[in-house]
Parts: C-alpha cells; structure tokens; sequence
C-alpha cells in the first residue's frame, strides 16, 4: 500500500475504534445500571407481599452487604452479559484501533507519536493495552466503565480538535532519544490512567456502596492494585523524563532549560513520589493517599492538554 | 515529641527537636508538596532565563504587577530565594534521614534474622501440621530449603528444647531505597556543579564566515556563578556550507526536512583543521565544550551607499525568522553614512507572493523568489548614548522616515541585483543577493556525566525498592510424644504477593509424603 492508503486507512480505523469504544461504554453504563436494578428487585421482592406496589416505585433506601458473589465467579445474570459484551466490544475496538496507530505509523514511515493527535492516539492505545492485559491476569474487568470513557473521550478530542496529517518530522525531532522518551512517556501516561482509575473507584467505595460498586473487589484489593500499577508507573516516568533530558541535550545543549513542558513533568514526578511516601506515612494511607494520586494524574494531564495548547516554548511545536 | 510538654526546652534540645522534624516522613512529604506548588509560578509568568523577550513584553504589558513579580522574583523562579529555600530544606531533609537510616541498615545487615515471635500461626501467613520425622532433622530440612531460597538462616534451640529455624531475604530493598535518595542528592549537586561552573551562548554565523571562541563574538552569553572568562577554549570554526532543504508538497507542505552545516574547525590556534558535518541533534564536542545547530534563517547581502556615492555598509545581514514561512525581521544601520546616518528596517520574505488583503506576504519558507520589503529612515542611530543596543532593533527616537511626495512612507521593494535610490538623492541600497545564516548554540557543563549517572543509579535503586519484597520466615519444630509438631509463619512487610502460597511450598517441602497436612 501507499502512504497514502496507510494515512487513509489509519484514518478510518481510528474514527471506528472511537465509535466502537462508545458502543463498549454505552453497554457499560447498561452494566452499571441493570446491577442497581437487580438489587433493587432483589430487595423489594423480599422485604415487600406480593401485591404491594408502593415498595416497587419507591426508591430503595435499604444498603445491601457486600455481594455474595466475588468478581471471577461464574456470572449468569444480564450484568453479567452487558460486562462481557462490552468487554468484547473493548477487545474489538482495540484491534481496529491498533490498526489505526501502526498503520498511521506506516504512513508517515517513522515511530506514531510525533505530535499530540499521535501521542493521543497512541496514548489512548497504552491505556487499553494496559487494561486488557491487566485484566486477563487480574480480573480487572471492573474498571472496563472508567477505561473505555476516557479512551473515547481521548480519541473524540485527537480526532475532532487534534487531528494532522501523516507526514515527516521536523529535524528536532529526529532522535532515538524521543523515540525511546515518548515510548515511555506513553506507558508511564497509561499506567498512571489505570492506577488514577483504581483510585478513583477506591474512594468511591470507600463513601458509597450498593448497586455495581458491590460486585467490585474489595477497597483493600483495590487499593493494592493501584498501588501495583503506580509501582511501575513511576520508575518508568522517571525514565521518560531522563530520556528527554537525554534529548533535550542533543537537540538544545541543556538536559534542562525550565521550559514550561519540563517543569510539569517535574512536578508529575514530585507528586507521585509524594504518593509513595504518603503510603509509608503514618495518617496519610489510604484515602490521602489515593487523593494525592488524582493531584499527580491532574499535573499529568495538564501538561499533556494544557501546556500544548497554551504554546510556548520548545515543546510546543510537537505540532497542535 | 516528648520533649514538646517540657515547660522550657534548653537549645540543644530545641535543636534536636528541630532537626526531628525536619527529619520526619511527614515534613518530607509536605516538603516535596511545596516543591511542587513552588514549581508552578515559572511555567505560567515568562523567565528571564527561558525567553528573556517575552519577560520584556509582559513588563510593557503589566507594569504595576510587573513590580511585585519583580519583588517575588518571579521573573526567575528557580533561582529565587524561596524556591531555592523549599529546596535546600528538602536536601537537608534527605541527608538528615539518609545517614541514620543507613547507619541502621548497616547494623540490621550484620544482625541474625529476628527470633521466631511466641505465637507463630497468628502471623499474616502459617501451616501448622505434624510428622514422624524427629524435630532436628526437620530444623536441618527446613534451614537447607530457606538457604535454597536465597534466604539468610539461623538456627537455635530455644529455652523450651525447640528446634527453630529463623530466616530473612530481601535486604536489597532497603539498600535500593537508599541509593534512590542518594542518587537524588548526587543529581542535583551535579547539575548545581555544572550551572555554577559552566556557561552557555548562542551565535550567529552567516555561510561562508567564521567564529572563534572570546567573549565579545557572542550575541548572547549566560555564564554561571563561578564562570571565568578566561576559561573559554581557543577554539575557532568556519561555515564552509549550509544546506536546508523543505517539504515542497503534501500536506506538511514548508516543514523543515534536513538541515546541516558543514564545518571546518581548529581546536587550538596552530593546529590542523578539522572537519565536521553539523546537524540538529548531532552536535560537535570540543575540548568539553559542545556547539549545537540550534536554527537558521536568511541573511540578505546588501550595500548602503550615502549620499556623497561612497559604500557606508556592506556585507550580509541576518534576518530572525518570524513564522513557519521564514518571513524574516532585521534592521540594517549605516552610522558611516554622510551627511546623515541611515537606517532601514523591514521584512525579507524567501517566496514572495501578493495578497490582496496582506500585501507582501512570504508563502514558502526556501528562497525561491525572494524580496526585501522596507522602510528607511535617517537621523541619529543613537549609538553614541553609551547604551547597548541591539543589532536586530533600531532605536527610532532620534530618527525621522523618509517619505514620499505625497506624505506617505517612502517603502521599497527590492528583489536579488536591484538597487533603489532614497528621495532627495540621500543615498542608495542595493540587494546583491541572498546568504542564510546558522544559528549555533555554544555551552559547556562541566561533570555533565555526574547527573547522568546519578538517575541511572536513581532508577536502579527505585526498581530493587518497589519491586523487592523483603520476607520473614520461621520453622518451628516440636517433640511431642514421639512426633513432631511443625510449624510454619511468614511475614511480609509490604502488602503485594502470595505470602501464604509461599508458606504452603515450604510447608510442603517439609512434609512427609505420606502424612496429612492441616493447614491454619
Ligand atoms: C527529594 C526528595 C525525595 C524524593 C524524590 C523521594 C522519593 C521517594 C520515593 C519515590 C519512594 C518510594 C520508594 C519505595 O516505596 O520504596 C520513597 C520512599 C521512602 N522515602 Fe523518600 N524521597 C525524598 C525524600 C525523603 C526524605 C526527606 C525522607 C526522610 C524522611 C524520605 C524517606 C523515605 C522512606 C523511609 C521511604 C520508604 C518508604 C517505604 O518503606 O515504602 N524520603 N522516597
């Protein structure tokens, strides 16, 4: 095929991974919805005599206990069926959107993230590869609602506001260094997506309970998981950063000139390490903990939208 | 904290308690938050250091809050004395928890695994069961199976004639800790070294010209601290050819594609020269110090006559790039030039094209038909002020503009090989033609290769101390009227890992076939 036919093709794959990441979220919301339905069925039809239709209409007040199931048990109700459809529907738009970044990479005849529509793209594709390949050692997937939302709202935006065409970088640009540097970044960007996840759903369990948040693991597994998975974000985030500084030497003459990009990923690196401190810090386990993992993604995302759009400095001509 | 409750604490005792606090996990933490929030003011308010034209602009533009940004030293953050007072607490922080944690470490590294707890099967993870093997020969099992499992093994007896085994692994986690921390400590001293001691410059040389290494060839300079100009190294280089080429269709139409510069250089004055071929992210390394290809852009050949027909100016005159499409800005000062002094200043554009709205405008950044748009001007340069003033701006307070017969600007376009006379026969300029310059970037950081290493240690360390999981283990066998009750614990200071599966195994390596377990 031409580079053409690949930028084209890559086109119209990442345009249907999007839309087969919505269908997966959609069906997940049906997931999440029918299991508060279940309860409430499940609830009424004990508590209340046949007949009485009153308990039916009204809202269920009464707090179920931990779901006798644990996730990884045979499932067999609808929740169960919408869960692995929409897991399906996420393993499928993977696959295409997988063709979509190969294939942009094909056209363009280099590594697919020289700018922020690749580095979107690319990144959206870490996030899911890490949460699928999670998921089938981990039963992981719970976290398939939070996954497949971001990855379509990532993909929405890089195709709606981010998109350029395929085509050669600029010489600056041309270095194993940022190869290797963005290849991280990226890996790094979508552990610390999955790991902000599993915080987001800890503190949630840790306020709420009932409907679909009863079938998740417990707060404890949860929390470890996310522990897991911000273990092995951060050395690779400090890699990442090193290869840049790495770079930046080559292309600039300074490992660090405090360009707005550099001091946000400093400031990344601050906050998870203050994440990992605050686990071994006595008051400030648990939900400290999981707060300060969401401050540390927020400075990961600001740097990634905010400063690329905001446009100065160095950085900013990785294209917008 | 006890000493919080003393009605008055002596000095040295204040001392410690300070020094406790500064020490804690706590204040570390909330030291590595301010370092963070510190961080931030410099990437939203311009910086001396990153982009000392935009901090003039912002000054023109906010003048009041210019003034207490200027008192907060916000204009150069990283070197402020807060941000530098945030950091300097965390690095004392560091080193106050770094040596007694090594100190502790190193005992704990000479020390015998822990003796086996009272109640072993209430630990995170036991096996209890029981066996007709005789109670040493169960120890001795078990002391063998730790060892095979990398596991550093004490065996005694203990008060009640029991047979126990203690064992421990994982001591790499604390020691990858600490090199962590102390690799932090080793980058930042070294890049503080090489800031302090190096220097860092950018030039401008047009094709065909050369550079040699003192003070005043440079167009910009920032030394460190402790830079000494003296220390410049002699060296010297020549542009012998610049080559760019550009993306001349396709969608990414104008990028930049290839550039580099071929150079010749001497090291020392008298030696042999050298060549080189210069390229973005290919740099040139010279006795320690590296010259970069940081830019290029255009600079028109012109020649200024005055009005006695005698050449005020002549030479190339670079021309800073404005735009993707290289439309360029430059000013061009004859002060020579009698009876008045000259200037000119306007826009070289490499592919001239007429827009109806815009005017001149350049729509390609390669010089394929190229043109000089500008406007003269005639007075007082006022280069005698004693101020310093910058080749690529023209102070217009003492200068007046030519103009046409109707009152309006007197604006000239000239392309390659024309020459236009100014009004009132006040001189001439001719546009001979188009050279490009390169814009070099000159610095040296001396122990660059500290901070490298530093990290690299740094990552190694963090690996083995979030990934190593230290891990106790206790055998404990029991004569009971002929059999032997065997029991197994571990315990696991992280969370992480299958520590009961663990036990199990060893359990199981200590069974006898034929007997039955009874796991707890
Ligand atoms: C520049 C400052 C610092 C940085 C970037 C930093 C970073 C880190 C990181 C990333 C970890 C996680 C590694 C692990 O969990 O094993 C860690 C652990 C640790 N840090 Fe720091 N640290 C800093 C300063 C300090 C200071 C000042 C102290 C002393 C209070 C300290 C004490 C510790 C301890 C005791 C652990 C081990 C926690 C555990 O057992 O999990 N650190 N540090």
């Amino acid at each position: 095929m031409s580079a053409e036919q690949f930028a084209h093709l890559s086109n119209l794959a990442i345009y249907s991974a999007t839309v087969v990441y919505a269908l997966a979220l959609l069906v997940h919301i049906a997931e999440w919805a029918s299991a508060f339905e279940v309860h409430h069925h499940e609830v009424a039809d004990v508590l209340v005599p046949v007949g009485s239709s009153s308990a039916r209409s009204g809202i269920s007040v009464v707090t179920p206990g931990e779901s006798s199931r644990r996730p990884g048990e045979p499932r067999s109700d609808r929740t169960d069926t919408f869960g692995q459809i929409a897991m399906s529907l996420t393993v499928l738009a993977f696959g295409i959107h997988l063709v979509g970044v190969i294939s942009r990479g094909l056209a363009a005849d280099r590594v697919p993230w020289g700018n922020m529509y690749e580095f979107s793209t690319t990144g959206a594709l870490a996030v899911t590869g890490a949460f699928l390949a999670l998921s089938w050692r981990y039963q992981l997937s719970w976290l398939g609602l939070l996954v497949t939302a971001f990855t379509t709202t990532v993909l929405g935006v890089a195709v709606l506001a981010l998109y350029v065409p395929a085509g050669p970088l600029v010489p600056a640009l041309h270095s194993y260094w940022l190869v290797i540097h963005v290849a991280a970044a990226a890996i790094a960007g979508g552990a610390y997506t999955v790991g902000a996840m599993a915080s987001v759903l800890y503190l949630v369990k840790s306020r709420w309970s009932g409907g679909y948040l009863d079938r998740l693991p417990s707060k404890e597994d949860i929390d470890r998981l996310a522990y897991r998975v911000h273990a092995f974000a951060f050395p690779t985030w400090t890699f990442a950063v090193l290869c840049g500084a790495i770079w930046a030497e080559y292309a600039w003459g300074r490992y660090w000139g405090w360009d707005p990009k550099e001091v946000w990923a400093l400031i990344t690196w601050v906050v998870y390490a203050a994440y990992l401190h605050a686990r071994a810090t006595a008051g400030w386990q648990g939900k400290a903990a999981a707060y300060i993992a969401l401050v540390g993604f927020g400075t990961f995302l600001f740097n990634f939208i905010g400063i690329n759009l905001w446009g100065s400095g160095l950085h900013s001509y990785a294209g917008v | 904290m006890t000493q919080t409750s003393a009605p008055v604490l002596a000095p040295l005792e204040f001392a410690r308690w300070i020094w406790r606090q500064l020490t804690s996990m706590r204040t570390a933490l909330i030291l590595l938050f301010l370092l963070a929030i510190a961080a931030v003011p410099g990437s939203v308010i311009p910086q001396e250091r990153v982009d000392p034209l935009a901090v003039t602009r912002y000054r023109q533009t906010h003048p009041s809050l210019s003034q207490w940004y200027d008192r907060l030293g916000m204009f150069h953050v990283y070197s402020s004395i807060w941000f530098g007072a945030v950091y300097v607490l965390l690095m004392l922080s560091l080193l106050g928890c770094f040596i007694p944690r090594t100190r502790v470490y190193l005992t704990a590294l000479r020390a015998r695994p822990p003796k086996a707890p009272r109640n072993l099967v209430r630990l995170q993870a036991s096996a209890q069961f029981e066996s007709s093997t005789a109670a040493e020969q169960v120890a001795d099992r078990a002391a063998a199976e730790l060892r095979r499992k990398r596991f550093r093994v004490d065996s005694y007896v203990d008060g009640e004639g029991r047979h126990v085994v203690t064992a421990e692994k994982g001591y790499l986690r604390e020691a990858g800790n600490l090199i962590f921390h102390v690799s932090v400590l080793v980058v930042l001293v070294g890049v503080a070294y090489g800031a302090l001691y190096g220097y860092k410059g950018a030039v401008l040389v047009v094709d065909g010209q050369g550079f040699s290494n003192t003070l005043s060839q440079y167009d910009e300079f920032t030394p460190g601290g402790r830079f000494n100009a003296d220390d410049l190294p002699p060296f010297s280089l020549h542009v012998d050819d610049f080559h760019v080429s550009f993306q001349p269709d396709g969608p990414q139409v104008g990028a930049p594609r290839e550039f580099d510069a071929d150079l010749t250089y001497t090291a020392e004055p008298g030696d042999t020269p050298k060549t080189y071929d210069l390229q973005v992210n290919h740099p040139l390394q010279i006795d320690g110090t590296s010259v970069y290809l940081v830019g290029h852009g255009y600079a028109p050949d012109i020649t200024v006559r005055d009005g006695d027909g005698n050449v005020a100016f002549s030479g190339p005159v670079p021309f800073l790039p404005q735009d993707a499409s290289f439309t360029s800005y430059g000013v061009i000062k004859a002060p020579d030039a009698e009876p008045g002094q000259l200037a000119f200043e306007g826009y070289f554009l490499p592919t001239l094209q007429f827009d109806k709205t815009r005017g001149p405008i350049s729509v390609f950044p390669d010089a394929l038909n190229p043109a000089l748009v500008l406007l003269a001007y005639h007075g007082d340069l006022g280069l005698d002020a004693g101020l310093p003033q910058s080749v690529y701006e023209l102070n217009r307070s003492g200068l007046k503009r030519f103009t046409r017969a109707d009152g309006q600007p007197f604006r000239m376009q000239l392309q390659p090989g024309q020459s236009i006379t100014l009004p009132n026969d006040a001189g001439s300029i001719t546009f001979k033609g188009v050279d490009r310059f390169v814009k070099l970037q000159i610095s040296r950081s001396p122990a660059k290769l500290v901070p490298l290493a530093g990290v690299l240690a740094a990552i190694a360390g963090l690996i083995a101390s979030l990934f190593i999981r230290p891990r106790r283990a206790w055998v404990r066998a029991t004569d009971a009227d002929g059999r032997t009750v065997i029991e197994v614990a571990g315990l696991d200071r992280r969370m992480g890992g299958d520590l009961q599966a663990e036990v199990d195994a060893l359990a199981a390596a200590l069974h006898d076939v034929h007997e039955e377990k009874e796991s707890v």
